[in-house]
């Protein structure tokens, strides 16, 4: 008998709400979201915790300069604090080496993060998604059952396609979608909005390419400043986030 | 500590199982531990036995019984089997530490002995296993 299962409710019943950034794309700005949305709600004085999920290709750990931290031994493993966010990753135990993981690993990885990280009482879980609607994407839906879905798309229709998808499945498992956002826009098109609406999902706003954005990867207190970020918080506001 | 955190989902899925049993007195509980997850079997059994006292239904304080699967990996690519056991010596300390928190790492920090492929399967002694519980009906 597995007996992770049993002790994932109780590591989560503290938390007030889990927010999955997700996509149905690789490539369009979901950890940038995920992270940027931490650091704001941080920054607003809420309890954050932020879980990266993608295993492959981990990499809010570089968007928020995390460098020599690794969780601490506590009735579990307790996540390190940066830039006031609680924050958990495949990262701690790979070493930047390539992660050749196979669907069952995945999950496995997943049940073990969920049972053996004590989160503490927090106000929100931000969690960076990988992209698609693979194994990570079920095992939210399936042990985390209180989350709620912010999508990220870009305004490419090859983009939109596969985030068409995942909105779908969402939609059809009756999972809680607070919206999609449209990010790194370089022109007036109402395509993603019409596309979004057409699904009957809020169409949370646009977040204008930032061709400075780069130079703000692995400074939050930069990152922070950015037009990107402020085109976040205006979406943020509207979301009462 | 984290074997606390894997003790007390033990525990859990045992009152669980003995729920849904209909068992009012757990008498026995045996637990399979995979080698490559590397748990202090001392601080484990402690973890077992303090999580224990006052649950409903009661469990016996000596019902606990732990068996060590050895670890058996198999090549996907090439076909070889081997222990991890074998392999353990080659790792340093941080890579053994990390396959102790998630034993999927091993697939990050170990290759196939013979072929050197990354594409290997645990087919015996992952982790931590809930194998039967006996009570009281």
């Amino acid at each position: 008998m597995e007996p992770r299962t049993s002790v994932i409710e109780k590591r989560l019943i503290n938390i007030n709400r889990i927010i999955a950034v997700a996509s149905g794309k690789g490539g369009v700005g979901k950890s940038l979201v995920a992270s940027s949305l931490a650091l704001h709600l941080a920054q607003e004085g809420y309890r954050v915790g932020l879980l990266d999920l993608d295993l492959y290709g981990p990499s809010s750990h570089i968007i928020l300069g995390v460098k020599n931290e690794f969780p601490t031994e506590e009735k579990g493993i307790i996540p390190p604090v940066v830039h006031g966010i609680s924050f958990m990753s495949i990262v701690y135990f790979t070493e930047e080496k390539p992660s050749p993981f196979r669907g069952v690993d995945i999950s496995n990885i997943i049940l073990e993060l969920l049972a053996i990280t004590q989160w503490g009482s927090l106000d929100f879980l931000i969690i960076d998604m990988p992209p698609g609607i693979g194994d990570e994407t079920l095992d939210v839906i399936r042990y985390m059952k209180t989350s709620e879905f912010l999508v990220v798309t870009t305004p490419s229709k090859v983009a939109m396609g596969a985030v068409s998808k995942l909105l779908n499945i969402l939609i059809e498992l009756k999972k809680p979608v607070l919206g999609v956002i449209e990010n790194m826009t370089m022109m007036d098109s109402s395509f993603i909005e019409q596309e979004v609406k057409r699904l009957q999902i809020r169409y949370l706003g646009k977040i204008h390419f930032d061709e400075t954005l780069e130079e703000s990867i692995g400074k939050p207190d930069h990152l922070k400043e950015t037009k990107a970020m402020k085109d976040l918080r205006v979406i943020l506001k509207k979301m009462k986030l | 500590m984290h074997e606390w955190a894997l003790a007390e989902s033990i525990v859990m899925a045992t009152l669980e199982e003995a729920r849904k049993e209909k068992i009012k007195s757990i008498t026995q509980v045996i637990v399979y531990i995979g080698e490559l997850q590397q748990i202090e079997k001392e601080i484990f059994l402690f973890a077992l036995r303090e999580l224990s006292k006052s649950q409903k239904p009661p469990i016996k304080k000596d019902a606990f019984i732990l068996k060590t699967e050895k670890s058996i990996l198999l090549c996907k690519n090439c076909g070889e089997n081997w222990k991890y056991s074998d392999m353990k010596k080659k790792l340093n300390e941080t890579e053994s530490e990390s396959i102790h928190f998630i034993p999927e790492v091993v697939f990050v920090h170990t290759r196939c002995p013979k072929c050197g492929s990354p594409d290997f399967e645990i087919t015996k002694g992952r982790g931590v296993v809930l194998s039967s519980i006996k009570g009281v009906q």
